[in-house]
């Protein structure tokens, strides 16, 4: 049975990014796939909680999908999670309605795959970076998968960026089609 | 010197009021007290300016009239209905206990029952202007012993109506009847009437209910149509005749003509126009109560008063001490504590203006005599003279040794003058419209004017209250509540009344913030010469945001859009508050305009060319690739 899968899109400057283009044009139109485009839709960051709550209400998986500045995601998204999140809805005494449910980093990162270790520039590895978004699935109930990573987004070539965006369609198919992912493992060696 | 006529009076009684009145209010003694004094000093019993003092009292019980409409407009069923516990509790039995203990005195004294009956009915009333004026002058109203002190003020308002009414009973049983049972009293009562009791009960009867009905239906029409003309001084001249019709009919078929005034008052009381109403009124009632007051001073007869100053002095003694002792003793039934007690007791232990108009009206039917009528009336205006002078007594002694008590905060739902809100907004079209509703759905108590009929009319059928009036009329503007107002909005459509308007606010009112609509850069310019707060260009903001969404429907993202729509605003803004300083020279603004949007280009040129909307170097492509 087909999943519903929830894409939260969060890309301020779209214009910019190729990666994020391609990989957002290359999910349209995929049956049971909604991108949710919340730069698009919430410019002045005022969430309708209500209506995005009954959006996760009627999807099976909730994808991340955005660029990772400064070591997290926009500041929209952000906000769309402390404001859909509530207590007694995601979390909390009668909290269950994501029980169940996936999600999922796509992510986007200016640096290297290198440079996330101890020895590399941003010190820390991605799954250590993504602690916050695992805990977050955890105290909701939700599986955190393995993050759909794009590294090194500045240098790459077309051709790079057209192979990556490839992936993430496929991924999202196997995601939809529920065909078992890889679940996301805390990297407690890199210290 | 014997001289008559209107114009001699009317020098003789402003040159009393301007010489006595301000000394009475510098020295601490209150208007009232100066007024009395003017009387007393121009009468037939001072420097005899004046002598033909029934006159007098005659027209300027006019003033009392005058009063009660404002009385009765001021009035609304919802105070009512909200001080019902202490107007009942404490003003029923203020006004009953008093009565009682008075008659009983007098009766003891050997005087008829019914006449003792209506003396102590009339002596158990404070006065409800000195009570007033003393509370004003030191902010008592929104105390626990300020609104105690209102209520039974209230009270003894509406009670005075009984008894005026009550009053031709009482005489003729003074007649010395003998009542032995009920078919008596009807046969007292068709007598007094002078002829067929239910004819002149179906008169009463009607005349009260066409009043109302009249009153209610088409005399708001009325004073739609004077409103709309415009002219303003025949909007004044309708409230007047107003008064002065109803009195009039009252008169005729026999009611006191302050009853008269109270009911027309009510009648009006929940109109659009009873702001407006008030303030025109508002003069031509302390103007009148100033002669009334002056007129009571010159009617204190010096000679009676020397022929047996013994037994008055006793006689006022015994007045303030026994309504005191009664005051004191219902002190618990409005919550007050000790202190405010002493203060609740010290504002009614007096006698008030009324009783005046009472024994002027059991004289004339023949149950008082002139005689006695001069007794108890200089006692009664002595007692309203030594009143003021105990409270400085306590503002002097007693106040000082006593913690100062906490008024209770005046949150918009529980201040006694509802209309004191803390925002007033004045222009209700559009502009306005929308501010009030964003307030109002956030429970923020707003008062509204404006000054055309047809956005009333707009309003009103939305359920709005709103109040007919001038924004530059500080009268009306006082009456709002300007004094207690935190805020005043002004949203008119006018750009020059809007501007005369904040002027003379910013200069009387300097504490309350003034927010204003600016209808374009010039007369933002000069709101903010004035001193306003804040000023909002009118059409600014839509116009923007229309533009935003022209450039989302261009192929722009929306968050984008916004962006560029917000940067643009801030250096509109910019702009403007720098071409205020040109706006005095207007060659200079030229200039200033035409490099301002050079300005304009250049940046968003450098915005195109650097691609640096964010100012966040992460986001920009080329420069990453540069630095790798």
């Amino acid at each position: 049975m087909a999943k519903k899968v929830l894409i939260l899109f969060a890309h301020p400057a779209l214009h910019k990014s190729r990666v994020n283009r391609a990989m957002i044009e290359s999910v349209r139109n995929i049956e049971n796939v909604t991108i949710h485009d919340l730069y698009e839709r919430y410019p002045d960051f005022h969430i309708n909680v209500p209506r995005e709550q009954a959006y996760v209400e009627a999807h099976d998986a909730i994808v991340l999908h955005h660029p990772f500045f400064w070591y997290s995601c926009p500041p929209l998204l952000k906000e769309w999670i402390d404001l859909t999140l509530t207590i007694g809805w995601a979390y909390g005494p009668g909290g269950t309605a994501l029980h169940g449910k996936e999600m999922v980093s796509a992510i986007s990162t200016g640096g290297s795959n290198e440079s996330y270790q101890t020895a590399g520039k941003n010190h820390y590895s991605i799954p250590q970076l993504l602690a916050p978004f695992d805990q977050t699935a955890y105290l909701c109930g939700m599986t955190y998968l393995e993050p759909v990573i794009f590294n090194s987004a500045v240098r790459s070539t077309d051709d790079e960026i057209k192979a990556h965006a490839t992936r993430y369609r496929q991924y999202l198919l196997d995601l939809r089609n529920g065909v078992e992912l890889p679940a996301f493992k805390q990297d407690w060696t890199n210290s | 010197m014997e001289h008559d006529g209107l114009l001699y009076y009317t020098l003789i009684f402003l040159s009393a009021a301007v010489l006595v009145v301000p000394l009475a209010k510098r020295s601490g003694l209150g208007a009232v007290l100066g007024y009395l004094l003017a009387g007393m000093i121009i009468g037939p019993f001072g420097l005899r300016l004046i002598n033909n003092t029934d006159d007098i009292l005659h027209f300027s019980e006019f003033g009392v009239v005058m009063m009660l409409f404002l009385i009765g407009l001021e009035l609304k069923p919802k105070t009512l209905w909200r001080l019902r516990k202490p107007i009942i509790g404490l003003g029923m039995s203020q006004v009953i206990l008093t009565s009682a203990a008075i008659t009983g005195c007098l009766i003891a004294m050997g005087i008829a029952i019914p006449l003792a009956c209506v003396i102590g009915a009339g002596l158990s009333l404070s006065s409800t202007a000195i009570s007033l004026q003393m509370m004003n002058e030191r902010t008592l109203l929104p105390t626990y012993a300020g609104q105690s002190t209102f209520s039974v003020l209230l009270f003894q308002d509406l009670a005075i109506v009984p008894i005026l009414a009550m009053t031709p009973l009482f005489a003729a049983l003074g007649t010395g009847l003998s009542v032995e049972n009920v078919s008596d009293v009807i046969d007292v009562v068709k007598q007094q009437a002078g002829g067929n009791i239910w004819i002149k009960g179906i008169e009463v009867i009607g005349l009260v209910t066409a009043i109302i009905l009249f009153g209610h239906y088409a005399i708001r029409h009325l004073l739609r149509y004077i409103a709309s003309t415009g002219v303003r001084e025949i909007f004044t001249a309708t409230a007047l005749l107003l008064v002065i019709a109803v009195t009039f009919l009252m008169q005729e078929v026999g009611l006191s003509p302050a009853l008269g005034a109270f009911i027309a008052g009510v009648v009006l009381a929940d109109s659009e126009y009873r702001h407006e109403i008030e303030s025109n009124i508002e003069p031509f009632k302390a103007l009148l109560l100033g002669l009334f007051f002056i007129s009571v001073g010159m009617s204190i007869n010096f000679d009676v008063f020397l022929q047996s100053w013994l037994p008055i002095i006793a006689y006022v003694s015994a007045l303030i001490l026994i309504k005191a002792l009664v005051l004191f003793s219902i002190v618990r039934i409005g919550k007050m504590d000790k202190t405010q007690g002493i203060l609740f007791t010290l504002l009614l232990a007096q006698g008030g203006e009324f009783a005046f108009v009472i024994f002027q009206f059991a004289n004339q039917v023949k149950l008082l005599s002139a005689d006695m009528a001069s007794i108890l009336n200089v006692t009664v205006a002595l007692s309203m003279v030594i009143s003021p002078l105990l409270m400085i007594v306590y503002d002097r002694i007693i106040a000082p040794r006593i913690q100062s008590f906490v008024p209770i905060s005046a949150t918009p739902k529980h201040s006694i003058v509802e209309q004191y809100n803390p925002v007033i907004i004045v222009g209700y079209g559009r502009f306005g419209t929308i501010i009030g509703r964003l307030l109002h759905a956030n429970g923020i108590g707003v008062t509204i004017l404006d000054h055309d009929t047809k956005q009333i009319d707009t309003a009103a059928r939305f359920g709005w209250k709103v109040y007919y009036g001038d924004a530059r009329d500080m009268n009306l503007l006082e009456k709002a509540g300007i004094e207690h107002a935190k805020m005043l909005i002004m949203v008119i459509d006018d750009a020059q009344e809007s501007l005369d308007a904040v002027r003379n606010i910013k200069r009387l009112y300097p504490h309350v913030k003034i927010l204003a609509r600016a209808k374009d850069r010039r007369h933002a310019y000069a709101l903010r010469k004035t001193g306003v707060d804040y000023y909002e260009r009118e059409i600014f903001h839509s116009a923007l945001s229309m533009g935003q969404e022209a450039l989302k429907r261009l192929g722009y993202r929306a968050f984008v859009a916004r962006n560029l729509t917000r940067k643009f605003a801030v250096h509109d803004e910019n702009t403007l508050h720098e071409s205020f300083n040109f706006f005095e020279d207007d060659k200079a603004l030229l200039n200033f305009a035409l490099s301002s949007r050079d300005d304009l280009q250049k940046i968003f040129e450098a915005d195109r060319q650097h691609a640096d909307l964010y100012r966040n170097e992460g986001w920009d492509d080329d420069l990453q690739r540069e630095n790798r």
